[in-house]
């Protein structure tokens, strides 16, 4: 451990935070673990996903009570993902850790530029049509 | 736009529908085995963009996908040694408190600000890890 404990707990609480909110706790709290405190990647994989599970079923038992969980596309996605997920989390222990961070790395700029580039045109496309509404009715 | 017509195909094509998120499925599978996370920023699309769900809907489906997968990853994450017992509990702890607070907070701010921020932590973090 080469950081205050503080800053671990810190890093906890905003992935915690972004995952409470549907934003994909996960792709913040690795990349705070492994780029800002040191930590190992598969390490910080390992707590990502021991820390997941607790509360996945508290929001799995609220999303259930409010009828927004649709088991058969959850089976869907989960029975074919199970598949691939163990046979790459067994590979992951073979492969080392700098070379894993590496990849997640890519996974991650290639995500953000993604989302990022949808945002800036939807916030272009609303933009655009308020300054059309605002322009005089004799200029259209 | 591009998105509405993806939608459109995807509803008029079943069966490549089907297809696709069995596909989208085993993305996500590797991706939560390698990195162990993020597998819910390809569910969550899959779910809105192929099968045509209601966000809110598609979010709470793709976490009750992911629970298993994680579930298994963990166990062979752990038994390969991967767990830090230094920091590892205090950061899982620190983990389901702001959980707690998030799932709170979510009605009560505009998520649009801070899905800004969150792209472009995740950007610089991308970035520095290539670098690094």
């Amino acid at each position: 451990m080469t950081h205050s404990l503080v800053f671990y707990i810190l890093a906890g609480i905003a992935g915690g935070i972004m995952g409470g909110m549907g934003l994909g706790g996960g792709t913040l709290l690795i990349p705070l673990l492994t780029v800002f405190l040191d930590v190992n990647g598969k390490q910080a994989a390992a707590i990502n996903l021991i820390s997941f599970i607790p509360m996945s079923i508290f929001a799995c038992i609220v999303h259930a009570k409010n009828k927004l969980l649709d088991l058969k596309k959850a089976l869907l996605i989960a029975l074919p993902a199970a598949a691939t997920c163990a046979a790459s989390s067994l590979l992951a222990q073979k492969v080392s850790a700098d070379a894993l961070s590496k990849g997640f790395a890519v996974f991650l700029v290639c995500l953000a530029c993604l989302m990022l580039i949808s945002r800036v045109l939807k916030a272009w496309k609303s933009l655009m049509s308020k300054i059309y509404k605002m322009l005089p009715q004799r200029f259209l | 736009m591009i998105m509405e017509r993806i939608k459109e195909f995807f509803a008029s094509h079943k069966k490549t529908a089907t297809a696709a998120t069995v596909f989208a499925a085993l993305l996500t599978g590797v991706a939560n085995g390698l990195f162990g996370g993020g597998g819910g920023m390809l569910a969550v699309p899959a779910y809105t963009l192929i099968q045509g769900m209601e966000p809110k809907r598609a979010h709470a489906t793709a976490v009750a996908a992911i629970l298993p997968l994680s579930a298994v990853s963990a166990v062979i994450y752990i038994i390969g040694g991967n767990f830090n017992p230094d920091f590892g509990y205090y950061v899982c702890g620190a983990v389901i408190i702001g959980g707690i607070a998030g799932s709170v907070i979510l009605k009560k701010i505009s998520s649009s600000l801070l899905e800004f921020i969150f792209y472009g932590v995740m950007l610089a973090a991308g970035i520095r890890m290539l670098l690094k």
